[in-house]
């Protein structure tokens, strides 16, 4: 039986591999960061020379890296993209609770569920299928147009339902796998105590199954984020229409760049944590000598 | 008293015929050994009772009651049989308090302080009370499988079902899980065991049923069954695990 502590690395020589993780550096020591460092800068004065060489490049720096735009029109968009972040946050909720529904619909035995089963397959190809600037199309023009008493008929709310719907999709089948990497022993042994199929599910199936899945719901987190920016197809202000209201007003791309700047910002993070996650679930499982 | 009572029990997986007819009763207090050859049905005889595997034919009595009769259920069955098995299947995610209190409170309505108590009586009874806040990963696994005992006992089964229990165990801690399941059946703990450990059935059954291709070939105490088995298909086996050096 292999016991963790037993093989268990100095924790300095851990805590440097970890940072450097994600990069690929680990265990090649100060001439591995001096060589990468050395080739990072090579490639990138290659890269800066032939790009600042080419013949139409004196153009794009005056309607692309105008610093002068960038900065002037960066407020605006700053403020606009609060409105993504609040799609992002709001809709992530739902998305995450609409998802887990349908991955336990889908996971259900026997004869009797089949329906439901069905339903869920068929929900998430179709979820998965269809382009969601499509989706949203349809809900953000189509639905307010249907009045329905007590719902909101904001472009923004049914652009947010689009984009729940969409993303559940896609979640559900990351929440499916990790409901289907729990061995059956481990629903076998909570049944056999006198569970019922729910508790077991509760108890025992789903919170195992959710800490494996986690790096894989950040990724979709990620996407996400950066979707949210297809809300502006409808004329909502957020961060990808002001930036082109400003570009217009321009007839420079600063903007754009702009609200590239301020989506990256969130996203990179996430990105890193993601990476991160990754890493220490592989960690654990080397500790558990393959056992997990 | 009848604890458990089998009648003609089949069950197949596919066009496999596993179970052909098993007849086979347990007494209250009384421990039962099951051994025969990998893939003779024992383990699926311990899962039908436990009504992990539906039956294909025969039925199941648990005390006056049978089991599997339709609509019946299967949790409130499952509260009263302990299982245990070769893997020990213990909740990686919880520690070993958690693990041992997890079914009665959810599943007996103990409160937390109750389900605690019990299971702090249960873990220093089997020498387990330093480790009740570990995670089964930091354990042994014989510390493992007494834990997982520890867990089907907490539920106060009136019938325990021992599957292979010290096969996945390293020989130096098959010991300290026998001494276990030695000490409940001091304490009358009626049990239905699976096993290899051909000297162990010897040291505490009070019956031995040796399965063969499905069905019971062979029952008696253990004294008749190891020293003047009367089947060939029986002295076979024998022969064999004597020469593996397990008897």
């Amino acid at each position: 039986m292999a016991r963790e502590g037993d093989r268990r690395p100095d924790p300095e020589v851990a805590r440097r591999s970890r940072l450097l993780e994600g990069l690929r550096l680990e265990g090649e020591g100060a001439r591995g960061v001096a060589i990468a460092l050395l080739s990072s800068l090579v490639f990138a004065v290659v890269i800066v020379v032939a790009v600042t060489q080419s013949a139409g490049w004196p153009e794009v720096r005056r309607t692309f890296f105008d610093w002068g735009d960038i900065s002037s029109s960066f407020p605006d968009i700053a403020r606009a993209f609060v409105l993504n972040v609040k799609i992002f946050l709001v809709c992530e909720v739902f998305i995450l609770v609409l998802a887990l529904v349908v991955a336990v619909l889908r996971s259900l035995p026997g004869p009797v569920f089949f329906p439901l089963r069905a339903l869920a397959v068929i929900y998430a190809d179709l979820a998965r299928g269809v382009p969601t600037i499509l989706v949203i199309a349809l809900l953000g023009f189509g639905a307010p147009a249907l009045q329905l008493t007590g719902v909101p008929s904001s472009r923004v709310f049914w652009a947010g339902v689009g984009l729940i719907l969409i993303y559940s999709g896609y979640v559900a089948e990351v929440y499916r796998a990790g409901i289907e990497s729990v061995h059956p022993s481990q629903e076998a042994a909570a049944r056999s105590l006198g569970l019922s199929r729910f508790q077991a599910l509760r108890r025992v199936i789903l919170p195992q199954a959710i800490r494996r899945v986690i790096p894989p719901l950040l990724n979709d987190f990620i996407g996400l984020q950066k979707d949210t920016a297809l809300v502006g197809t409808l004329g909502v202000i957020e961060a990808f229409n002001q930036s082109q209201i400003d570009s217009n007003a321009t007839f420079t791309y600063g903007a754009y760049l702009a609200a590239a700047v301020l989506f990256v910002a969130i996203t990179i993070p996430l990105a890193r944590l993601t990476d991160w996650l990754i890493a220490r679930d592989r960690r654990r499982r080397q500790a558990a000598g393959g056992f997990a | 008293m009848t604890a458990v009572r089998l009648e003609g029990v089949r069950k197949s997986f596919g066009v496999n015929e596993v179970l052909r007819g098993i007849d086979l009763a347990v007494d209250d207090h009384e421990v039962v050994c099951l051994i025969g050859a990998s893939g003779s049905g024992k383990s699926t005889l311990l899962r039908c009772v436990n009504l992990l595997e539906p039956l294909d034919a025969g039925r199941i009595l648990l005390g006056s009651e049978e089991i599997t009769r339709r609509g019946v259920d299967v949790n409130a069955v499952r509260r009263r049989i302990g299982i245990v098995f070769q893997a020990y299947n213990l909740f990686p995610h919880m520690n070993v308090l958690r693990n041992v209190t997890l079914a009665p409170r959810d599943v007996l309505g103990l409160s937390r302080a109750e389900a605690e108590a019990r299971a702090r009586e249960l873990l220093a009874r089997f020498g387990l009370e330093s480790r009740r806040d570990e995670y089964p990963d930091r354990l042994s696994g014989g510390q493992q499988q007494r834990v997982a005992i520890v867990r089907a006992l907490a539920m106060q089964p009136e019938l325990m079902l021992l599957d292979e229990v010290t096969s996945a165990l390293d020989p130096e801690l098959v010991a300290e899980v026998l001494s276990v399941i030695r000490e409940l059946a001091e304490g009358g703990m009626t049990m239905l065991i699976a096993t290899h450990e051909m000297s162990f059935a010897r040291d505490i059954a009070k019956r031995v049923c040796f399965l063969d291709a499905g069905l019971i070939l062979e029952e008696g105490a253990p004294e008749q069954i190891f020293t003047r088995p009367r089947e060939p298909r029986t002295q076979q086996f024998l022969e064999r695990i004597i020469a593996a050096g397990r008897l």
